[in-house]
């Protein structure tokens, strides 16, 4: 009996050791455990087998590494890297005079997000924009070439590109914008303790033309001190308008408290909404101010311009459905993303149905505008569309991607990301129209999802198949920082070339027969006509003097595929990459004597350690 | 009734035996864990956090996990700053101050009562701990609330105020907050176990007791 009474006694204490061990002192671990068969399904359905292509390309900004990364789907595999706003000696980007020249002079930028070029609202696979939030930049990529061509800015009165590059259905326009505001024109003082009056934002459309893809400032509308965040052009019925987010419309500073409590102190921001048709009827109105040289609107003297819709606390991501009539805002502070009706935006307008007014831009009535609030979840970003009528919102609180229906505004899959997502990318997902199939959640954070490589770790994208109703991972790929936004464009949309034709190429300094190799003088200046092909570098030696300027014009005779040559001189901080049929020019000052080898770079043929060469500086 | 006072005197009357103290002995040494083992454990987990975030509150501070690259604790504290919620403090807790001397104290006591051989002495000993055990846990239970209730209303993220779980689960924004008691807390649940069995081993010495009476 008493016995008995010890024994229970110690089963319960032990039964208590045994309910907490059990328990691992909280819930399930949830996340990797999949069956085998969802494995094999997802390795199948994200195969490329060797050999064989992907489907689409994914073109994704690279952020502060400056660059464009481009992958295939399914497989996820990196197959290049474009440079843009970076020195790449990969393939000598910012170091020859041409591209040195378009960089000018700043080593990084900030690169954010990307649109390819688009007619009647969808990809024409022409070129890809994309917009520097570092030093107020915009940059065009030849889709032909996959180079980049043209770098414009800093860009006057914008400050901060972020909510930028997004092209208008017919890309008349790349839109642009201030992200953080201060005093114009730039090189303005003003103290901070005026920012609400003082300091000023702007959003801007960036031209663009039709046949060669050049860029110019075409408008810019005068914004109060908000921070312009995200953006997205219209399509269809609403084309001719720009939407973009802003937060802070408290105009708050650092100053009384942190600036993360004081710019997130209102319920609502604003979804700003630019009508360019009308603002290119203002400008040829003569309605503008002239602010560093650019037409700049003040909303006040130009009706019709811009209005402003109310929306949920400091949105993130804008983004129009492919028909055109909803644009979807998230607040990303809430658990909901609205979802504004284009017509009913319209009628408001029309009515006057006003709730107040920001440095003399009308605020329209909320109630009026809204259709819906979508419950999607925990701090919702951006939407993307597919083929089939839904939409999907990534959650960063949440890490998750939320699938809901447009129009009957529920919510009928989620899925578990790693982790913490903030853009996502659809196939052809913000076009007119969407494939439906692929997504990619763009994550912030990837640990313990890779071999771990120390503290800085890359971004994770993961590969999400979309074609049935519910959503299942398929791959997660990493990348280097970082990714903000990406677009996926379907493969045979884009017909690039492989050699630059010989016909092609006008530049003048050009030469394509070893004859005319030479090395000409003019007093301190030294010009190199230099040919590059399997496996020499003619002229063999330069002679120069201390002090001489040498200009290096560098032709890649082939007009081979894959036949590239590289240029890389010892101890002068020289590499230049020529393509095949490619002419780049080289400037340095010969400023120290010696003997110093020149040699291909970029590997090409099996005598690739004999193509070298001597620069000779004579004291 | 008058019988049922006799009865209970008597009772408390009662000396108790040796296997009796021996287990008195036994509570008082499986109460010394109480100060290397956490009490009570709270644990957050998401997407984000699919190992948890661990909490560990001993009777004399406040731990979060760590591994090599986290600690729990300031971790919890830079989310928690998002809802306005005021910082985990180690010095907020005056329960750190007192908890380690009353076990203390209740150890004394225990070795007093097996000294003595009182069943008046034990049964006081047992009626202070359960108090002493419900008044740590509603002190536990209280900070808990204020910590949920007194949100920064400037906060950029605005929750409805809450009161996290004592035990048991309940999901926070992204998190579900699991909050069960640990080791600790097994080891001083022996204690009034422990005694009661005690009070039952002595039960032959009552009837003597009770037989002479």
């Amino acid at each position: 009996m008493r016995v008995k009474f010890l024994m229970m006694a110690g089963v319960a204490i032990l039964a208590g050791f045994a309910l907490h061990a059990g328990c691992g002192g909280g819930g399930e671990q949830r996340g990797r455990a999949g069956v085998r068969s969802d494995v094999q399904e997802a390795a199948l359905k994200s195969y490329v087998a060797p050999g064989d292509l992907d489907e689409y390309y994914v073109f994704k900004s690279g952020g502060h590494s400056g660059q464009v990364y481009i992958y295939g789907i399914p497989s996820m595999r990196h197959i290049a890297t474009i440079p843009v706003f970076t020195p790449y000696p990969a393939t000598g980007y910012g170091f020859d005079k041409e591209s040195k020249e378009m960089l000018g002079g700043f080593t990084w930028g900030d690169a954010h997000h990307p649109a390819i070029s688009e007619t009647n609202g969808d990809y024409d696979g022409r070129w890809l924009f994309i917009s520097d939030n570092a030093n107020n930049r915009m940059a065009r990529v030849d889709l032909r070439d996959f180079k980049t061509k043209q770098i414009l800015g800093p860009l006057p009165n914008v400050s901060g590109n972020h909510c930028s590059s997004f092209v208008t259905e017919n890309t008349e326009y790349v839109l642009a914008g201030s992200r953080f505001s201060i005093p114009l024109p730039k090189g303005t003082y003003e103290s901070a303790e005026d920012y609400a009056t003082k300091f000023k934002g702007v959003v801007a459309g960036i031209a663009v033309d039709k046949n060669t893809g050049e860029m110019a400032l075409g408008w810019e509308v005068l914004m109060p001190p908000f921070n312009y965040d995200l953006g997205d052009a219209g399509k269809g019925p609403s084309a001719d308008w720009g939407f973009w987010t802003c937060y802070n419309s408290e105009r708050a500073t650092g100053l009384t408290d942190k600036f993360e409590v004081s710019s997130a102190q209102k319920d609502r921001d604003y979804v700003i909404a630019v009508n360019w048709k009308n603002a290119e009827k203002a400008i040829a109105d003569g309605k503008f101010k002239t602010l560093a040289g650019v037409k700049v609107i003040d909303p006040k003297d130009a009706e019709g311009v811009v209005y402003l819709l109310p929306a949920a606390k400091s949105p993130h991501g804008v983004d129009v459905s492919p028909d055109g009539n909803y644009i979807i805002a998230s607040g990303k502070l809430q658990s909901i993303t609205t979802a504004f009706n284009f017509e009913k935006m319209l009628t408001a307008i029309q009515n006057r149905d006003f709730t107040g007014q920001e440095d003399g831009i009308p605020v329209l009535n909320y109630d009026a505008v809204k259709d819906a609030e979508v419950n999607v979840g925990l701090g919702p970003l951006h939407t993307q569309f597919d083929d089939k009528g839904f939409a999907y919102t990534s959650l960063f609180v949440e890490s998750a991607v939320a699938k809901w229906r447009l129009g009957t505004w529920e919510v009928v899959d989620k899925i578990p990301i790693s982790y913490n997502i903030g853009h996502l990318t659809a196939a052809e997902g913000d076009t007119k129209s969407p494939d439906g199939k692929y997504l990619i959640a763009l994550n912030k954070l990837s640990h313990g999802r890779h071999l771990s490589v120390g503290p800085s770790q890359p971004e994770a994208s993961q590969l999400i198949d979309i074609s049935g109703e519910k959503m299942s991972l398929l791959y997660d790929a990493f990348t280097e920082p970082e990714p903000h936004y990406a677009q996926i464009i379907k493969a045979d949309k884009l017909n690039p070339i492989e050699v630059y034709p010989k016909e092609e190429n006008k530049n003048p300094h050009a030469i394509w027969d070893v004859k005319d190799a030479r090395v000409e003088r003019n007093g301190k200046n030294v010009e190199v006509y230099m040919i590059a092909v399997r496996s020499s570098m003619t002229p063999w030696q330069i002679e120069v003097n201390k002090g001489d300027k040498v200009t290096v014009y560098l032709t890649n005779i082939e007009q081979t595929t894959d036949e590239l040559h590289g240029f890389g001189l010892n101890e002068y901080n020289i590499n230049v990459v020529v393509d095949p049929g490619e002419t780049k020019t080289i400037e340095f000052v010969a400023d120290k004597t010696g003997v110093y080898p020149f040699y291909c770079t970029n590997f090409c043929s099996a005598l690739h350690q004999e193509m070298q060469g001597y620069l000779l500086v004579k004291g | 009734m008058q019988k049922y006072i006799d009865k209970l005197n008597q009772f408390l009357e009662t000396p108790i035996d040796l296997r009796s103290r021996v287990l008195i002995l036994v509570a008082v040494v499986l109460l010394l864990p109480t100060y290397f083992f956490p009490l009570w454990r709270m644990t957050l987990y998401s997407n984000q956090f699919p190992e948890g975030l661990v909490l560990k509150i001993y009777s004399f501070k406040l731990e979060g996990g760590k591994s090599a690259y986290r600690d729990d604790l300031r971790e919890i504290n830079t989310l928690n700053h998002y809802i306005g919620m005021r910082e985990l403090h180690e010095d907020d807790f005056t329960e750190f101050k007192w908890i380690p001397f009353v076990v203390g104290g209740v150890m004394l006591l225990a070795l007093r009562v097996a000294v003595l051989g009182k069943m008046s002495a034990l049964v006081d000993l047992v009626v202070l701990f359960c108090y002493f055990g419900l008044f740590s846990l509603w002190s536990f239970y209280h900070k808990l609330y204020l910590y949920g209730h007194e949100l920064d209303p400037t906060a950029a993220v605005k929750v409805a105020p809450f009161t996290p779980p004592i035990i048991g689960h309940h999901t926070l924004a992204n998190f579900e907050v699991y909050s069960l008691p640990d080791v600790g807390t097994y080891f001083m649940i022996c204690l009034p176990v422990l005694l009661v069995a005690a009070m039952w081993l002595s039960r032959q010495s009552w009837r003597k007791v009770q037989a002479v009476g």
